[in-house]
Order: C-alpha cells, then sequence, then structure tokens
C-alpha cells in the first residue's frame, strides 16, 4: 500500500481538492463551488475523489486544509497541517515551477502578490480592506453587461481599443463603464477596458513598491480570463504563465505540506456520510457578545471558537 | 462643591499613572472606563465622521461610556497630526448629543509645558497646587517608563516562556502592584523587583530567535485593542517583538535631530507625528538584520501613509520584509491572523533558506 496525502483549500467561492503521493504525483482533483456552505462543498468534493482513487493501491495518512475555511474543515477531517493561503499557493507554485519569481494570485474576494527567490519566500502582500479588482467585481460587471464571465477573455481578445476605465474603485469602475458604455463604446472595448483596469488596480495596489522579476505564474480563478492575463503581459514586458492546474495550487501546496510535516492520521472517505453541524450561540458575558461557533459530528461537539476570552470558552470532550 | 470625577480613554496599561495624577495630584476622583468592547468601537463609529482616523472613534466611545460609568469631566491631549483637532471636535460632538460634562482639551493650553497643563487644570481644581500637581506628575512619569520597560522585556520574551500563561499572570500582579504606587520611590521599587520577578520566569530562547521589529501609529500600535493584538499574537509564534516607540521614548526622552540624521540618505524632512521613528526605527532593523518589520497605522494615518513609500525603499535595499496593517473600526480578525501566520511562514522560511 503507498501513502497518499489529501490537500483540500476551501475559498469563499470554489473548494478545491487534491490527493497525491509522494512524488507530487496528483492521483485524483476536484474542483466546485462552496455556495456558502463548506461543509457540503467538501462533503460532495470527498465523494469525487474517493471514485478518482485507486483503493487497492493508495491509503490517505494525512489531510491538510487551506482558504478561509480551513479551520472549519480542518476540524472536521482531523486535518494534520492548517495552513493559510498565501503559505500553501506559495509551497505549491515553487513545487511546480522552481525557478518561478513572481506569483499573482486573483481570486474571489481577495489578492496577492508572492515574490521567490531561489525557491523561497521573501515578500508578499494582500489586498485590504476592498474587493476591487477582484474576481466578484468582474463577475457583477459582466451581469451588468449580460455576459458570461467565462466568454470575458476571449472578447477582450478582440477588442482593438481597449476603453479607458477608472480603475482605483469598484464605485467609480462602475459608474465609468456605464457612463462609457451610454456614449457608444462597444461591448468588447469595454470588457478589455476592464481586464486592463484589474490589472491597473492590481499592480497599483497589492503590487505596489514590489520588483516584479520573471517567471511569472497567475493563478486563482481570474487568471482563467485570458483579457487579464494578456494585460498583465502588456503591463509586465514579460510572459505570464497560466497553469491548466493553477486553481489546485492551493491544494496541492497543503498536501505538499501535510507530506513534509510526517505527521499520520487515519481518515476515511466515509466522512462524507457523517453528519456534521455547526451552531452559532452569542456569549452573554460582556458587550463583546463575541460569536462562538460550535461544531458537532452527530451530537457531539468536537470543537468550538470565537471567543475572546475564558467567559465565552465553550468545553469540549 | 462635588469633587470632580475626570476619564480620559484607554490607552494600554496608561490608565494607572493618569489616575495616579489625576487623584493625588488634582486631588479629584478618576474614572476608569469600563474594558473596551465592540460596544465601544459601535458608539464611537456612531456618532464620528466616517472618515475620521479610528482612535478618534475609539476614544469618543471610551468618553461615552465612562460618561455613563460616572464622569463628569474628560481631557484630551495634544498632538502634532489630528490628535491635535480631537479635543475640539470630541467636545462639540459630546455636547451635540447633550451631554453635559466639562472639557479639558489640553490642545488649548498656553504652552506645553508643566506650567502649561497646571494652568488648564486649574480650571477644573481651583485650589490645584503647583507643588503636589509637580510631584504626582513626576511620579506618573516614573510609572509610564516602568510600564513601558517592562512591557518592552514582555514583547521580547513572552514567545519563549516555558509554562503558557506565566508571563501574563506575573504582568496582572505587576499592575496592581502599580496601581498601589504613591511616590517616586515606590515606583522604582516596584520596577526593580518586577524586572527581577519576569527576569526569573523560565524561557526557552534558541540562540538566534526570530526578531520583528514593530513601527507605525502612536495609538494604533500601543493600544492592544487597537490593533487586535497583533504584537502578542506575533511574540506568541516564538518570535521577538521589538518595539521603540512608547510613551517614554516619545515624550521624555526622543532624540529627534539625532533620528533624523540618521535616515538622511532615505528622508531630508520630518513627515511629522511619528514617521520620523518610524523610518528610523525600520532602518534600524533592517541594519540589525531583523527577520521582519511591521507597520501599524488607523485607516488614513497621513503621516504614517508618507512614511510608507521610503520604508519600501528601507525594504528594498537591505532585502527585509514589511508587513503593512491598516486598522479601521471594523477590520475582521480573521484576515490579520491569516497575514501575520504567512508573514512568519515567510520568515522562517527566508531563515531556514539561508541556513
Amino acid at each position: 500500500m503507498n501513502k497518499a496525502y489529501l490537500g483540500i483549500d476551501i475559498g469563499s467561492i470554489s473548494t478545491k481538492g487534491v490527493i497525491i503521493d509522494r512524488n507530487n504525483k496528483i492521483l485524483a482533483s476536484g474542483y466546485l463551488w462552496t455556495e456558502g456552505n463548506p461543509v457540503q462543498a467538501v462533503k460532495r468534493l470527498l465523494v469525487s475523489l474517493k471514485d478518482q482513487l485507486d483503493h487497492s493501491q493508495y491509503q490517505i495518512v494525512g489531510v491538510g486544509t487551506t482558504g478561509s475555511a480551513r479551520k472549519l474543515i480542518g476540524v472536521i477531517t482531523d486535518a494534520v497541517e492548517v495552513k493559510n493561503e498565501i503559505t500553501a499557493h506559495a509551497i505549491g507554485t515553487t513545487s511546480q515551477y522552481p525557478q518561478v519569481r513572481t506569483i499573482f494570485e486573483i481570486g474571489g474576494q481577495d489578492s496577492k502578490i508572492i515574490l521567490v527567490e531561489n525557491g523561497i519566500v521573501v515578500d508578499y502582500a494582500m489586498n485590504t480592506l476592498c474587493a476591487a479588482g477582484t474576481g466578484s467585481f468582474l463577475s457583477s460587471q459582466a451581469a451588468r453587461l449580460g455576459v458570461a464571465v467565462e466568454d470575458f477573455g476571449p472578447i477582450a481578445l478582440t477588442s482593438k481599443h481597449p476603453t479607458p476605465i477608472a480603475a482605483r474603485c469598484t464605485v467609480f469602475a462602475e459608474s465609468d463603464l456605464v457612463h462609457k458604455a451610454q456614449i457608444g463604446h462597444s461591448k468588447e472595448d469595454i470588457i478589455a477596458g476592464l481586464c486592463n483596469a484589474v490589472v491597473t488596480n492590481y499592480l497599483n495596489n497589492v503590487g505596489k513598491g514590489k520588483r516584479i522579476a520573471a517567471p511569472i505564474v497567475f493563478q486563482g480563478g481570474v487568471s482563467k480570463n485570458v483579457g487579464v492575463k494578456k494585460a498583465f503581459e502588456a503591463a509586465t514586458g514579460h510572459q505570464v504563465i497560466v497553469d491548466a492546474n493553477g486553481h489546485l495550487t492551493g491544494a496541492l501546496g497543503v498536501a505538499i505540506m501535510v507530506k513534509r510535516k510526517g505527521v499520520e492520521r487515519p481518515f476515511s472517505f466515509e466522512l462524507a456520510q457523517e453528519d456534521f453541524t455547526t451552531r452559532g450561540r452569542e456569549c452573554s458575558g460582556c458587550a463583546n457578545n463575541c460569536e462562538v461557533i460550535c461544531v458537532y459530528r452527530g451530537n457531539k461537539l468536537i470543537d468550538a471558537w470565537g471567543n475572546k476570552c475564558e467567559k465565552g470558552a465553550v468545553k469540549v470532550g | 462643591m462635588e469633587k470632580r470625577k475626570i476619564s480620559f480613554p484607554h490607552f494600554g496599561s496608561y490608565y494607572i499613572p493618569i489616575r495616579h495624577l489625576m487623584i493625588r495630584g488634582l486631588e479629584i476622583d478618576y474614572v476608569t472606563p469600563p474594558p473596551m468592547t465592540k460596544k465601544t468601537l459601535e458608539l464611537g463609529g456612531k456618532y464620528s465622521p466616517d472618515y475620521v482616523c479610528a482612535p478618534f472613534k475609539i476614544h469618543l466611545g471610551c468618553y461615552i461610556e465612562a460618561i455613563e460609568k460616572g464622569a463628569d469631566t474628560l481631557i484630551q491631549v495634544d498632538g502634532v497630526c489630528r490628535l491635535g483637532y480631537y479635543g475640539e471636535l470630541h467636545e462639540q460632538i459630546l455636547r451635540d448629543l447633550g451631554y453635559d460634562v466639562v472639557f479639558v482639551n489640553l490642545a488649548r493650553a498656553r504652552n506645553r509645558r508643566i506650567r502649561g497643563f497646571y494652568e488648564e487644570f486649574k480650571k477644573i481644581s481651583p485650589n490645584l497646587s503647583l507643588k503636589k500637581f509637580s510631584t504626582a506628575l513626576l511620579t506618573s512619569i516614573d510609572m509610564v517608563e516602568s510600564i513601558d520597560q517592562i512591557e518592552d522585556y514582555l514583547r521580547k520574551n513572552i514567545g519563549f516562556e516555558q509554562q503558557e500563561g506565566s508571563f501574563d499572570r506575573l504582568y496582572e500582579d505587576y499592575l496592581q502592584a502599580l496601581s498601589l504606587v504613591e511616590s517616586r520611590k515606590e515606583a522604582k521599587y516596584v520596577t526593580s523587583n518586577y524586572i527581577k520577578r519576569f527576569k526569573e520566569i523560565p524561557v526557552n530562547k534558541p540562540l538566534k530567535p526570530l526578531r520583528v521589529g514593530v513601527v507605525g501609529e502612536y495609538y494604533s500600535i500601543m493600544d492592544g485593542f487597537s490593533n487586535h493584538q497583533i504584537e502578542r499574537e506575533m511574540a506568541k509564534m516564538g518570535i521577538v517583538v521589538d518595539r521603540y516607540l512608547n510613551v517614554s521614548n516619545s515624550l521624555f526622552h526622543y532624540p529627534v535631530k539625532k533620528m533624523r540624521e540618521y535616515i538622511k540618505g532615505y528622508s531630508s524632512y520630518d513627515i511629522g507625528a511619528t514617521g520620523t521613528m518610524t523610518l528610523n526605527r525600520a532602518l534600524k532593523f533592517a541594519k540589525r538584520g531583523y527577520d521582519g518589520i511591521i507597520h501599524v497605522k488607523s485607516f488614513g494615518c497621513t503621516p504614517e501613509i508618507d512614511a510608507m513609500p521610503v520604508l519600501q525603499n528601507i525594504s528594498k535595499d537591505y532585502k527585509i520584509p514589511i508587513l503593512y496593517f491598516s486598522f479601521d473600526s471594523q477590520t475582521a480578525e480573521a484576515g490579520i491572523l491569516t497575514r501575520l501566520e504567512a508573514f512568519y511562514d515567510m520568515m522562517v522560511m527566508r531563515k531556514e533558506g539561508k541556513a
């Protein structure tokens, strides 16, 4: 029996999972929408992964989680490693592109830049406070233009004169877009303009003051948009690599970390059949009114968090 | 006339020396605002201009909660940024809300020495004796220095305690002891006694631990509630956290000329407020080979925004990573922890890569 490692990346928009062997080879992978229910998404993910894996050859010996629901899913899967997505992405990318110097990542709600030297992360930045220039911005503008967001890239490529669109702020960009459409700019020019705006915004915010060196790898949901990729290439003057499996990088990274950690814990796909619920309860210990989240397997409390002090502590076990 | 009940917004552990100055120096009662909570932020945010810096909102929340707890007199200090206008606006907002309080705005003092402050306080305490005021002020200053000295040791060592919670427990004891201090002599005794006791706490410090320097805006950096306790969170990962900016180093001994000289190649002019100190310390941390720098400010803090491009130059020249935090009244904690965690991982990887 060979050892296999499961990495799960639960983002705000999508949930990704990979199973790797000890040579980091991907044995199974899955990608689906989180739909606001991370527990359910992971159960569906496990069902799909289970079907892909050769169970006579491989046994999963450890789970790792990353992404914004990493803690919750980490508890449910009894994960060996619960890691932030910045580190996971860096590890995942350098395992596939050892020469990489810059990683661009634009997801549904956030965007980040990671600078790498000799396979080691030397600097990073993440957007703060505002989701301008991320996937959710593109999705809402696609809806406004009556175009599927998946078609944005190919349409953008047909534009000869991208419309300049104010990139600084989503609200400004939106009113600028409406105005430009009303005075007669064509749809493909506006879409190409939006792709440029995302890139300008990114380079002026998270990329500000960072030395961008090639090779550049571009990841996250927005990397699937060829219009944005092209705009990045024009702005940086370098070729930008988009891996077909780029969306799996975070999951891959955390799976590799599980392997490196060397700690093993039993895992069973039966998890997908178990009943997990979370219940929130407001602590009335003080005016903070911390929302304490309790996680149950069946009727058994398995973990709780959210309290700022001892007053709100929930005993587990 | 009934004794006045005065209050000042929370500011780390400095409420202890402030209370001493009020009770012993002014001979009036002091109302310590209730511990800050989400409600403090909500109250402050509700009645503040939306774009004002977070400390303004936090202070306003503290004032309202202190009034509800019985305070009838409030103080605000002067500052070299928007802080200088806080008092004026706080007073106006509280009046508009219908609170009938006396407001001591030290920004109005004729001069910024003991004499000037004494004159301002005399307005609420007519029998105020300059001698008593000065004596209490000196003791309070000693208490501030004491807090700064102890907390400096805490930041550098709490991450390595062998027994979880041993530093916190002793720190609680220390604050208790400091609260009872009545004279400079006692302040001195408490300080040396507790420094000794803190040093006795067993720590597991590696030969070359990770070191992080913290720089940034005055209030957000020093008030744990405002910065979601990031220094603590960092330290607890097993890091030496070093911060120079505190009340003693900025008010009592601030070698501004020397500091400006040191950063000459990076900034020819004084940025204002804490900007010069931010750059000076960042450069020092960089030259000393620290593993990273954390820059802390409240959202919209102009002097610190001005310092940021220079920090980026320092970061590039010395290859030292800098993590920037901008706190507002509704910053989500999960995002802060994610960034801290990633910063930590990065420093570990860089260190392993170098070795």
